[in-house]
C-alpha cells in the first residue's frame, strides 16, 4: 500500500509491522472538520520523527461553504519519507475521508489497492443528497473492490471517548478530527507527543477541550490497535537528512525569517506595507510578530497605498517590503514603477494564485511571470527572482533584498501558493553562515558643489542619500530625471539615455548572481528547463527517468531577470527544450524570444502542482520522438 | 545635548529649479509663506521632507531646498504615512490639491486623517484639474462649465473640510492663498499639530478657475463673506464687525445684525478643542452666498498619533523581550536534530 516496495515485516502484539519507505496522506472533510489543522500536526510529527516531509495544503476560497458541500470540502496532502523527497506525492495512499462530499472529490486519488478511512456516521441521507449521492457508496462494493476500506463510526466514538467531560454534542463532535488523526498515528507509527504538548498549550485555558482531544487522540490510536479491521500497520524510518537541526517551514514562513535576516545583519530596520490577500497575508502575520527586531508593518488601506507606503520607507532609508498576489500586483503597478524611475530599494512579493481577476484565491498558478516582466507603463524592467521550495524562500528573499539594495532597483520576488503554504523540514543555519547585506547611505557630497542623487558607480547604482542628512537635501519623483543632477529633465536623448541606464543597470545584475547549474547530462537530447515552485516535481521526474535508464538534464532557475549569463549556452547544447509550467507557456516565451529556441511547453492550469507521472510521461513521450 | 541649530531664513529654503507656475498663480504665494514659517520652527533643514502627488500643486517640492518626493497621482498620503512611519524623526509636509487629494487620491486622504499620521497636508483648492487644462473637479461648483462640462457640471461637489472632519481628523483649518498673514499663522499652526494636520487653501487658478474665491479674498468683498474662526471668540464679520453667527432653536446657525436687541453674548463662540466634532462640522457646512466661509482652525484636538504607536509598541516588545535574536527566532518551536 505504500509508495514504494515494503522492506521488511514483523509482528507486534498481533498486529504486523511493515516497513515502507514513502507514505501519502491525504485528510478530507468539510471546512470545519479540522482537517488543516490534523493535516499540519501529523507533518509536525513527522518532520520531528526525522522523516522528510512535503505537505499541499488544499482548501476552498469560501471560509464555510455550507457544511457537507461538495464546495466546502477541505483537504490537506502530506509525504513523509525515508529518504529526501520534494513533492507531497502523486497518489494518496491514505485516504482519510470525513463525510460524502469528501470521498467523492477525494476518491480518485487514492491509489489503487490503498487504504480508505470513512467516518461512517457522515454518510446519512442529508450529507449523501448534498454531496449528490443517489445511494450510499460505501454499500457499493464493486466501486469500492480496490481498496482496503475501513468504515470507522468516527462521530460515535469520539462523542463516546469524551463523555462525562460536559461537552455539548456540538463541542464533542468537533474533536472528530482528533479521533481521525490517533488512528492514522497508530497506522504509521507516529509519537503522538508533539500533538499532544501542542493541544495541551493550545487549550491551556480550556482544559476539558484540551482534555476531549487528547481523549478522541487517544481513541482513535485504541481503535486501531484493538480491532480486528486493521491487521497491518506501518512504520516509516528516519530519512538520512544531512545532519542539523531541523524545522518544519513554510514558504511565507521562510520569507519573513529571511527578511528578518536580512534586515538584522544589514544593521537596518524593515518596513513592511501590506494589505490582506490570499495566499500572501501570512507573511504580514508573520511579521506582525517580529516587533522586537525593530519590524515595523502597516496594513495599508488597499494595494495602492501599501506599495507607496513602501516606496516612502524606502525613501527614508528603510528595508522596504511588500507582498501580495496577482490582483494586488496589478494594482502596485503604478508604485512599483515609480520605485523603479526614483531608483529606490524595495522588494515586491507576489506569492502568485490561480488567474486572472479574482481567479483562484486559494490554488496555485505561476502566471504572474509575464506580469511581473511587463506589468507597467513604458520601458520599466525590474529585477525578477523566483524561489523553488518553502525553504528556498529564505534564501531568495534575502538575494532580492541585496540585489535591490546593491543595484538601487525594486526586485520582484515570485513565490506561489503551493511553496507559500506548503511545508518542509528546514535545517537551522548557523547565523554566522549568513552573508550580510551592505548598505551605505552617503555622508557628504563626494567632493561636489551641489549633492548629486544620480550619479552612478559601476552597477549603474545611485547613492541612497536620506532624510536627515545635511547638505544632500534633494528631490526625487516620478518625472523623467536628468542624469547625474536629478533634475526634472525631458529632452529626447535624455529620455533615450536614461531609458537604456536603467535598462543596462537591470542586465548588470547578472553579473552578482550564480551561473544556472545543470542536473543531468551537460549536453544531449533534452533539457528540462523549470522555474519557481515546480522544481520539487521537475527534479524527482528527472531522476526518476534517468533512474529508469533515459539520459535528460534539468536545469531551474531561481533567477528570471536578468537570466544567468550561461543560461544561452546551456540551451545550445540541447537538441530539444521542454519548459513544464503552471501556465499556458509565459517562460517559454521569454525562452524563445530571447534565445530564439523552439522550446516546447508542457503547462497546466488546474491549480494544482504537477505530478511527477505528468512530466515523466511527457519527458518519455519526447524522448522517444 | 543641546545643539546650537544654524538660524535659518525664507532663502534657506528655496531651491534653485526654475519656478514653472503659471504668471500669478496663487501657488506663488502659498510657496512664500512656507519658506517663511519653517525658519521658525527650530528644526533643522535636512528634517523636513515635502510629498506630492500629480497636479500643479504637487511641484511644490522641486521648489523647496529641502528632501522632496515627487509622488503619482493621489498617493501622497500614503508615500508619507510609509516614510513618517519608518522616520518618525522628520517633519513630513504633504502638498496635494482637490483633484489629487479628492479624487482619485480620497482613501489615502480619509485613512491617513483617520489614523492621525504625524504628517501635515496642505490641499492647494482651485475647484479645477489646471494640469490637464481645465476639466471640473470634485470640489468644483454645480453648474461649473468647464471643458468636460460644456453645459454645466451636474456633478455635486463635496467641502474638504467636511471629509476631514468626518474622517476623524485632529486638526482641520481652512485659509486663503493671498491672505499671507492669515495663512501663516494657520501654517505655523498646522506645523505646531501632533498629528495629521489638515490644511484647505482656496487658491486661484488664473488660468482655468480665474476669480473662484475672490469673494473670499477680494478686499471689499471679503469682509462680508468670511468669518475668522479664534478659539473661545464669537463670530463676528462684516465690514464693520456688525454682523455674527448665532445658533437658531433649530439647532442651524443664521446670519444675525448685531445691535437692536442682539448683543455678543447671543452669538455663537468658537470652540476648537470641543470633543465632539459636531460644532466643527456645522461650520463646514457654512457656505456662501448664504453665510459667510470660515477661515482659521475648525478643530484642534489630541488624540494619539499613529507613527508615536507603532514605534511604541517596537521600544515595547524590545524592552518585555529583549532585541530579537535571530538563533533564538529560528530555533523557536519544534526542532529535531539530524545526526
Amino acid at each position: 500500500m505504500a509508495s514504494t516496495d515494503v522492506s521488511a515485516s514483523e509482528e507486534v502484539n498481533g498486529k504486523k509491522l511493515e516497513q515502507v519507505e514513502t507514505v501519502v496522506i491525504r485528510f478530507c472533510g468539510d471546512s470545519g472538520d479540522g482537517m488543516q489543522l490534523a493535516g499540519s500536526q501529523m507533518t509536525n510529527v513527522s518532520a520531528a520523527f526525522g522523516n522528510d516531509v512535503s505537505t499541499l495544503p488544499d482548501f476552498p476560497a469560501e471560509i464555510r461553504a455550507p457544511a457537507g458541500s461538495l464546495a466546502g470540502v477541505s483537504g490537506f496532502q502530506l509525504s513523509f519519507s525515508a529518504h529526501d523527497i520534494f513533492t507531497p506525492g502523486d497518489e494518496v495512499d491514505t485516504l482519510v475521508a470525513m463525510n460524502p462530499a469528501a470521498l467523492k472529490t477525494n476518491l480518485r486519488d487514492l491509489k489503487r489497492g490503498g487504504t480508505l478511512i470513512v467516518n461512517e456516521d457522515a454518510f446519512d441521507k442529508s450529507n449523501l443528497a448534498k454531496a449528490g449521492f443517489q445511494d450510499n457508496p460505501l454499500e457499493d462494493h464493486e466501486a469500492l473492490s480496490g481498496y482496503s476500506v475501513h468504515r470507522v463510526p468516527m462521530t460515535r466514538l469520539t462523542r463516546d471517548a469524551v463523555s462525562g467531560l460536559g461537552l455539548s454534542q456540538r463541542e464533542a463532535d468537533r474533536c472528530r478530527n482528533f479521533f481521525a488523526l490517533g488512528l492514522v498515528y497508530w497506522l504509521y507509527e507516529r509519537d503522538a507527543k508533539p500533538t499532544e504538548d501542542w493541544v495541551r498549550a493550545k487549550f491551556a485555558k480550556k482544559p476539558e477541550i484540551a482534555e476531549a482531544n487528547l481523549r478522541a487522540l487517544k481513541g482513535g490510536a485504541n481503535y486501531g490497535f484493538s480491532t480486528e479491521a486493521f491487521t497491518v500497520h506501518y512504520q516509516v524510518a528516519k530519512a538520512k537528512l544531512a545532519p542539523g537541526k531541523y524545522r518544519k517551514i513554510t514558504g511565507n514562513e521562510a520569507v519573513a525569517f529571511g527578511l528578518v535576516t536580512a534586515a538584522k545583519l544589514a544593521g537596518k530596520s524593515l518596513f513592511y506595507g501590506g494589505y490582506p490577500i490570499t495566499p500572501a497575508s501570512d507573511i504580514l502575520h508573520e511579521l506582525s510578530r517580529f516587533k522586537s527586531f525593530g519590524v515595523r508593518t502597516f496594513q495599508a488601506e488597499d494595494e495602492i497605498a501599501a506599495m507607496s507606503s513602501i516606496v516612502g520607507a524606502a525613501f527614508g532609508g528603510e528595508l522596504a517590503v511588500t507582498a501580495s498576489s496577482g490582483p494586488g500586483i496589478c494594482l502596485k503597478g503604478e508604485a512599483m514603477g515609480l520605485g523603479l524611475m526614483t531608483e529606490l530599494p524595495m522588494v515586491i512579493i507576489d506569492v502568485q494564485r490561480g488567474g486572472p481577476s479574482t481567479g483562484l484565491p486559494t490554488k496555485t498558478e505561476q502566471s504572474d511571470l509575464l506580469l511581473a516582466m511587463f506589468g507597467r507603463n513604458g520601458d520599466s524592467p525590474l529585477p525578477i527572482v523566483a524561489a523553488r521550495s518553502p525553504g528556498d524562500c529564505f534564501y531568495m528573499i534575502q538575494e532580492a533584498m541585496r540585489i535591490a539594495v546593491e543595484y538601487m532597483v525594486p526586485v520582484i520576488f515570485l513565490s506561489d501558493g503551493y511553496i507559500a503554504n506548503g511545508a518542509e523540514p528546514w535545517r537551522i543555519p548557523e547565523v554566522s553562515e549568513l552573508k550580510p547585506i551592505k548598505v551605505t547611505h552617503p555622508a557628504d557630497r563626494d567632493g561636489e558643489d551641489e549633492f548629486l542623487p544620480y550619479k552612478r558607480n559601476d552597477k549603474l547604482s545611485r547613492p541612497w542619500a536620506i532624510p536627515g542628512t545635511e547638505g544632500l537635501e534633494h528631490r526625487v519623483g516620478g518625472l523623467e530625471k536628468a542624469d547625474v543632477t536629478g533634475h526634472v529633465e525631458y529632452s529626447p536623448v535624455n529620455h533615450q539615455h536614461m531609458t537604456e541606464v536603467r535598462s543596462n543597470k537591470v542586465d548588470r545584475v547578472a553579473d552578482s548572481i550564480p551561473e544556472l547549474v545543470v542536473d543531468g547530462p551537460e549536453s544531449g537530447k533534452l533539457l528540462v528547463l523549470s522555474w519557481g515552485g515546480t522544481w520539487g516535481a521537475v527534479r524527482t521526474a528527472v531522476q526518476k527517468c534517468n533512474a529508469n535508464g533515459a539520459s535528460v538534464a534539468h536545469a531551474h532557475l531561481q533567477y528570471i531577470n536578468p537570466f544567468p549569463k550561461n543560461l544561452g549556452d546551456i540551451i545550445g547544447r540541447f537538441e530539444r527544450v521542454l519548459i513544464p509550467e503552471l501556465n499556458t507557456g509565459q517562460l517559454r516565451l521569454l525562452i524563445r524570444a530571447r534565445f530564439l529556441v523552439d522550446a516546447v511547453g508542457y503547462n497546466k492550469v488546474q491549480g494544482k502542482p504537477f505530478l511527477v507521472s505528468e512530466l515523466t510521461d511527457q519527458i518519455t513521450s519526447m524522448l522517444e520522438d | 545635548m543641546s545643539v546650537e541649530l544654524p538660524v535659518l531664513s525664507a532663502k534657506d529654503f528655496a531651491s534653485d529649479q526654475e519656478i514653472r507656475w503659471c504668471p500669478r498663480c496663487g501657488d506663488y504665494s502659498i510657496l512664500a509663506q512656507m519658506k517663511k514659517v519653517l525658519p521658525t520652527l527650530g528644526i533643522p533643514r535636512e528634517k523636513f521632507v515635502f510629498v506630492s502627488g500629480i497636479g500643479c500643486s504637487s511641484r511644490f517640492p522641486y521648489y523647496m531646498n529641502t528632501y522632496g518626493f515627487h509622488g503619482i497621482h493621489g498617493r501622497a498620503p500614503a508615500i508619507a504615512t510609509g516614510l513618517k512611519v519608518s522616520r518618525p524623526d522628520l517633519q513630513v509636509w504633504v502638498i496635494t490639491g482637490d483633484g489629487d487629494a479628492l479624487s482619485i487620491g480620497g482613501n489615502h486622504l480619509l485613512h491617513a486623517i483617520r489614523r492621525n499620521v504625524g504628517i501635515k497636508i496642505i490641499l492647494f483648492n482651485n475647484q479645477i484639474y489646471g494640469l490637464t487644462k481645465g476639466q471640473y473637479s470634485p470640489t468644483s461648483p454645480l453648474g461649473k462649465r468647464t471643458k468636460s462640462t460644456p453645459l454645466g457640471s451636474v456633478d455635486n461637489p463635496l467641502s474638504p473640510i467636511s471629509v476631514a472632519i468626518g474622517s476623524e481628523a485632529t486638526f482641520v483649518a481652512r485659509s486663503v492663498d493671498v491672505d499671507i498673514k492669515h495663512l501663516t499663522e494657520t501654517l505655523e499652526r498646522a506645523a505646531h499639530h501632533q498629528g495629521t494636520a489638515f490644511v484647505e487653501v482656496y487658491q486661484d487658478c488664473n488660468v482655468f478657475n480665474s476669480g473662484a474665491f475672490y469673494y473670499a479674498s477680494k478686499k471689499g468683498e471679503k469682509e462680508e463673506n468670511v468669518v475668522y474662526l479664534e478659539h473661545g471668540k464669537p463670530l463676528i464679520f462684516g465690514k464693520n464687525r456688525d454682523k455674527g453667527i448665532r445658533v437658531n432653536e433649530g439647532n442651524r446657525p443664521e446670519v444675525v445684525e448685531l445691535g437692536s436687541g442682539i448683543n455678543e453674548d447671543d452669538l455663537l463662540f468658537h470652540d476648537e478643542l470641543a470633543t465632539e466634532p459636531s460644532l466643527a462640522f456645522m461650520l463646514a457646512r457654512m457656505r456662501s452666498p448664504e453665510f459667510p466661509e470660515p477661515l482659521g482652525v475648525f478643530r484642534a484636538v489630541e488624540r494619539p498619533v499613529y507613527d508615536r504607536e507603532v514605534n511604541a509598541q517596537i521600544v515595547q516588545a524590545q524592552e518585555s523581550s529583549g532585541e530579537g535574536d535571530l538563533t533564538k527566532l529560528f530555533h523557536s518551536g519544534d526542532t529535531w536534530t539530524v545526526e
